[in-house]
């Protein structure tokens, strides 16, 4: 396929913010904030963090918000009145600066929600939003996009993916999507023609760590295997890692009332907390933190490639940074592919 | 309006029967007709029943597709939802969503004899293809039901007992565990395994359908197999904890299995492909 490159000069992507916003586009944008980089809704153009190598959260709430509500009821002497989320009311919006892991786990995240039942609240708000990528220049010794199939340039997932040109150059823009074809009709007069469009050379390197389908083969006969105990030893089971995750999807279903009146919402959940999988009987099927580690592996690396055909991982990362007691999924991963069954 | 996935069907509770300690029914009606009729369902399919402001909780339906116009749950007042649950009263309306997962293959089982084992609070999901089967009686040979409790008092579907025990074309099996019989007791007094040894039911042409608390479907499966059955004439259904329904909220499954899409009813061949983590 025939990708449209164009050259967007560096100065002329705060003009591009600026149409969009003055064209009543919403953007969500990363921002810092107490030393923290989310993606939030951008007044200015100023105010956007560049640098980063990753934001601290995923773009993820977006397409799945932390607490969503699905339903509003009320109860009055007449009956019972229960209304759905109102889909109409799910606000367009552009996500800015989304690094290539992200885009891609919009996908990943995509076919949890869509095989046989089709989420529709999530495939609206997704249908709702444009995804500007950036492609990675630097990277940390987190990263391992590589190592499950990504790369720092990678276009999947993105409506248009922008690619510095050096340190302190322009851009080359993909314009990879209907999406993003309607970004440039709003402002086409900066998406210039491109003489250049080999962008290889300005990507951050991430050298290949691991092979994933190697892990994947081998975790078909890992279940029983002692290392998941020897990994999970430390682990708290706090969660940090699922929800900084671009493709955790696990969730729970909660009702809020107050009074007569509540909503039902759905929020985030973690397969690594001890209450995930009690029953009510007290019998935990995953009772011990190395079931749940175990769980959390399996379900990324083999049960996913397996029932969805890809993987519940991008490589951005984050669980790694974010855990407290420094567990480190890129070198788990590698002892599982090391150590003998 | 494009499908929530959420979202309840509004039931109202047209019939409160009280089972045993703890244990009710509820026969609820489509509060909208039009669900009504939109709404079907077999044999072995669950649906999460909630109560505005409390939650959702999951199980099975316990009345047959053969019976028009209405479901029936069953429950044990054990958790937050259900105990406002067990607190609503006929006329109350509670929300439901369903139904969801697989069947018994009852269509299949044309022409076979029927093996039913049953403990506790298990029943319900059986019961549903009881019944189905005694609404085709004529497709099937001879339909055994074994069933224990605790105590005499824990064993629900009293009523229905007697009417099975009185068919002449069913035969039915109580019993109680050793000290949970009442002096008046005439049904067998140990536990399930035991009474289905000594029963020893034939296997020649037979389907078993045994549910009930994990260690008695332990030990029973390998009494069934010294009567003859085979894994693959063994079903069982699974119950683990689950949120939504329908593979998305990620917590039932068993390995690559989801209970709610793949299961909850299992062969005795297929659990024995399952790793141990249910």
């Amino acid at each position: 396929m025939n990708i449209d490159k164009r050259l967007v000069r560096k100065d002329s992507l705060e003009k591009l913010f600026d149409i969009l916003k003055q064209n009543s586009k919403k953007i969500y944008a990363p921002s810092e904030k107490n030393g923290k980089i989310t993606f939030r809704d951008a007044e200015n153009f100023k105010g956007i963090s560049t640098g980063y190598i990753q934001t601290t959260q995923s773009s993820k709430d977006i397409t799945f918000p932390r607490a969503e509500k699905i339903l509003d009821y009320s109860k009055s002497k007449e009956g019972m009145s229960v209304k759905g989320i109102d889909l109409k009311e799910i606000p367009e919006i552009i996500l800015w600066g989304v690094r290539p892991c992200d885009a891609n786990g919009i996908g990943e995240l995509s076919s949890i929600f869509n095989w046989d039942y089709k989420d529709e609240i999530y495939n609206n708000r997704l249908s709702k939003v444009t995804v500007f990528g950036f492609s990675c220049n630097k990277s940390d010794e987190y990263c391992f996009c590589t190592s499950v199939g990504g790369n720092p340039g990678n276009t999947l997932g993105s409506d248009i993916l922008f690619t510095r040109m050096g340190d302190d150059g322009d851009y080359l823009a993909e314009i990879l999507t209907e999406k993003g074809n309607v970004i440039v009709s709003i402002a086409p007069q900066l998406f210039e023609k491109s003489e250049n469009s080999e962008k290889e050379k300005y990507l951050a390197e991430v050298p290949v760590r691991f092979n994933h389908e190697e892990i994947k083969n081998k975790l078909d006969k890992f279940f029983e295997s002692k290392e998941w105990i020897e990994q999970s030893l430390r682990c708290l089971g706090c969660g940090a890692c699922a929800y900084v995750c671009p493709t955790c999807a696990c969730f729970d279903i909660q009702d809020e009332a107050h009074g007569k009146k509540g909503s039902r919402v759905r929020c985030w959940d973690s397969c690594g907390f001890s209450h995930f999988t009690i029953h009510t009987s007290g019998h935990n099927p995953r009772d011990a933190q190395s079931q749940r580690w175990r769980q959390r592996i399996m379900h990324k690396f083999s049960y996913m490639p397996e029932r969805l055909s890809v993987y519940g991982c991008t490589g951005c990362g984050r669980c790694s940074r974010a855990c407290p007691v420094d567990m480190n999924i890129l070198e788990n991963l590698i002892s599982i592919q090391e150590v003998t069954i | 309006m494009i499908d929530n996935l959420y979202m309840p069907y509004l039931m109202r509770i047209e019939r409160i029967t009280y089972e045993a300690p703890g244990v009710k029914t509820f026969m609820l009606k489509f509060v909208n007709d039009a669900d009504q009729e939109k709404f079907s369902y077999k044999a072995g399919q669950f649906g999460e029943y909630s109560v505005y402001g409390v939650g959702e909780s999951t199980f099975c339906i316990a009345s047959p597709p053969t019976r028009k116009g209405y479901i029936e749950c069953t429950f044990r007042q054990t958790g937050k939802v259900t105990n406002a649950l067990s607190g609503c009263e006929e006329g109350s309306i509670i929300g439901f969503r369903g139904p969801y997962g697989n069947v018994f293959p009852i269509d299949e089982w044309k022409g076979k004899s029927l093996l039913f084992i049953a403990g506790g609070i298990a029943l319900p999901p059986m019961r549903c293809v009881i019944w189905n089967a005694l609404d085709l009686r004529e497709n099937f040979k001879d339909i055994t039901i074994i069933y224990g409790a605790r105590t005499v008092k824990d064993l629900v579907y009293k009523e229905e007992l007697k009417d099975w025990e009185l068919r002449k074309d069913v035969r039915l099996v109580t019993t109680v565990d050793p000290g949970g019989e009442s002096p008046d007791w005439k049904g067998e007094v140990g536990f399930v395994p035991t009474i289905v040894e000594k029963i020893a039911p034939s296997s020649k042409d037979t389907i078993a359908i045994v549910c009930g608390p994990p260690v008695m479907i332990k030990y029973t499966f390998p009494v069934l197999a010294k009567l003859g059955f085979t894994d693959e004439m063994i079903y069982t259904t699974l119950e683990n904890r689950m949120k939504c329904g329908f593979g998305k909220c990620g917590r039932c499954n068993v390995g690559k299995v989801y209970v709610c899409k793949d299961g909850p009813v299992f062969t005795a061949a297929q659990l024995k492909e399952l790793p141990d983590e249910y």
